[in-house]
């Protein structure tokens, strides 16, 4: 009965209100999949307008300095609107436009992945808005002008904590409130199914790339790949094509904030458990009664 | 039928929703009282979250103070189990699958229908995932209280088949909170329903006056109402007893 597992994470708790959306997401989300006409739309898009692929840089200083591995730096950060964001955003955006929406709506932290949507839904002339902590609008509030200056409208999210998880809370609601012509487009591997597979599979380009360009400089795999792990989008990214090669480390690194034995951290695999929170299964800082506690982060 | 199916033989129910720990257990518990005096017809316990993400500001802000007293799931366990002893209202939890998959479903399950919980509703429960907590709470005698939304339609047969005490109706999109009208046709709905359950069916979200819940009684066997209580709640504090009771009773007439 329940879908989108992953081992014990996963799922699909959300209200029944939005669970139509699930539905017509996940068919549209399948039939794009399968469809060459969807794939090679997307591909152009990726190239021509993202600046795919994007560079796999040999990074001569910092391999001299730590004296160890040779170091490559996957330049996510050269991608139109300056991170990986825009991978999951064209794919989600060109997805909600063959599906008949005009509006997408999103959550931001640091406001990347605000930037990229709001970018995405002026390309494809819809409707934007994009709900964001107070707290992260103030501290990030360059990339609030660039949303506004793209034509998004950006909602400061004071409930809760006034940060990204209520600004995730917020945009459920929001989506709850008006499904006929929205879409939601998620911005992390999270979220109730089938987001968390959408946005691996939207993301997949990065190691994919990272796979080819490896081997043509190398003429072998990695050794291991290092991703930061926040919402997990760019970890599973560029994670994804290595899963089926175990001669391939693959680690990830959490915020620790200021120190994963504080509760100013943002280290949720390493201090969190197991709990159910915005539409899945999977590990949470909490207390003892289930109660989602704040993570820490010096940007969002 | 259940205690819970009970509430609506021969009569409209009405149903009210408080905020436990709002402004403390110990004003909840008198709300309690009152309420069941002023003609309520099963009371809503909520348990607070943090993060509440099918309530509107209203109930979310009542969370927040509920959580900041320091309200815990184990303290409101004390606080119905003290109701029980003076009490026999049918009683509903309505809280957030991680409060209880937090304390352990099974743990959660026994403790509830010890202190004497009827029904619970988790409106981030699914049909899809209600397989984890559904047959949990039904071996303790805890009616598992299925939710239907204007956006459910095909999904309406299965859901009411596999429902137990009544069935949730959610009169409009969004979230919790007072609407001034509601546009939904809640008639087609709840025919729709009726195909398939012989359960009551109640309607919630978004009623607060009289006028509407003489409107949705007509559609349905009761009434639900949350937000217009909690900001009573919210505006009167720890004098909050007699407004709350005056309102219960004007919502009940109306019903009658």
């Amino acid at each position: 009965m329940s879908k989108g597992r992953f081992g014990v994470h996963g799922g699909q708790y959300i209200p029944e209100t939005l669970m139509s959306a699930l539905i017509e997401l996940e068919e549209a989300y399948t039939a794009c999949k399968n469809d060459q006409a969807f794939q090679s739309e997307l591909a152009t898009l990726f190239n021509q307008y993202a600046g795919r692929p994007s560079s796999l840089y040999f990074a001569e200083k910092m391999t001299r300095d730590l004296g160890g591995a040779k170091i490559y730096l996957k330049r996510e950060d050269l991608n139109h609107t300056g991170s990986h964001k825009i991978n999951n955003v064209l794919g989600q955006t060109l997805l909600a436009k063959k599906m008949g929406k005009t509006r997408i709506i999103a959550e931001t932290g640091a406001g990347q992945h605000g930037v990229a949507t709001a970018t995405a839904a002026a390309f494809f002339g819809m409707e934007c808005e994009i709900f964001m902590g107070r707290e992260d609008t103030e501290r990030q509030a360059l990339n609030v002008y660039r949303m506004r200056l793209l034509g998004a409208k950006v909602h400061a999210v004071s409930s809760g904590t006034a940060t990204l998880k209520d600004a995730v809370s917020e945009t459920m609601r929001e989506w709850s409130k008006r499904i006929t012509d929205t879409h939601y487009v998620l911005g992390s591997a999270m979220g109730p199914h089938p987001f968390p597979t959408i946005v691996r599979d939207f993301q997949a380009v990065i190691s994919q790339e990272i796979k080819a360009q490896c081997l043509e400089k190398e003429g072998k795999l990695p050794s291991a790949v290092v991703a930061c792990l926040g919402g997990g989008s760019n970890a599973i990214g560029a994670f994804y094509h290595f899963i089926d090669n175990p001669e391939v480390r693959l680690i990830g690194c959490e915020a620790a904030g200021r120190g994963i034995h504080t509760p100013e951290t943002a280290a949720t695999i390493a201090t969190g458990r197991l709990g159910i929170y915005h539409g899945m299964k999977s590990y949470f800082c909490q207390d003892a009664y289930g109660q989602i506690a704040p993570v820490y982060s010096i940007s969002a | 039928m259940s205690r819970v199916s009970d509430i609506f033989r021969e009569k409209k129910a009405f149903i009210p929703f408080i905020t436990c720990g709002d402004p403390d257990l110990e004003t909840t518990e008198k709300l309690v009282f009152a309420m069941e005096e002023a003609g309520a017809d099963l009371i809503e316990l909520g348990i607070p979250f943090s993060d509440p993400t099918a309530e509107g500001p209203t109930i979310e802000k009542a969370s927040m103070r509920a959580l900041a007293n320091g309200v815990t799931t184990d303290k409101i366990f004390e606080m119905v189990g003290r109701i029980r002893q003076r009490s026999s209202i049918p009683l509903a939890f309505m809280t957030y699958a991680n409060v209880i998959f937090s304390y352990g479903t099974e743990k959660f399950a026994a403790k509830a229908a010890g202190c004497g919980i009827d029904a619970i509703i988790l409106p981030d429960v699914p049909f899809e995932e209600k397989e984890e907590f559904a047959p949990v709470f039904g071996v303790v005698g805890i009616d598992f209280i299925s939710l239907i939304a204007p956006t459910s339609a095909e999904r309406i047969g299965n859901i009411a088949q596999e429902a137990s005490g009544f069935i949730y109706c959610v009169s409009s999109l969004g979230v919790t909170g007072v609407r001034s009208e509601i546009t939904t046709d809640i008639g087609s709905i709840v025919a729709a329903i009726r195909k398939s359950s012989s359960l009551p069916v109640a309607i919630g979200f978004g009623i607060s006056t009289p006028e509407q819940a003489k409107q949705m009684a007509l559609l349905a066997d009761g009434v639900i109402v949350g937000s217009a209580i909690v900001r009573l709640c919210e505006t009167h504090g720890r004098e909050c007893v007699p407004h709350v009771a005056a309102y219960v009773s004007a919502m009940k007439q109306a019903l009658a």
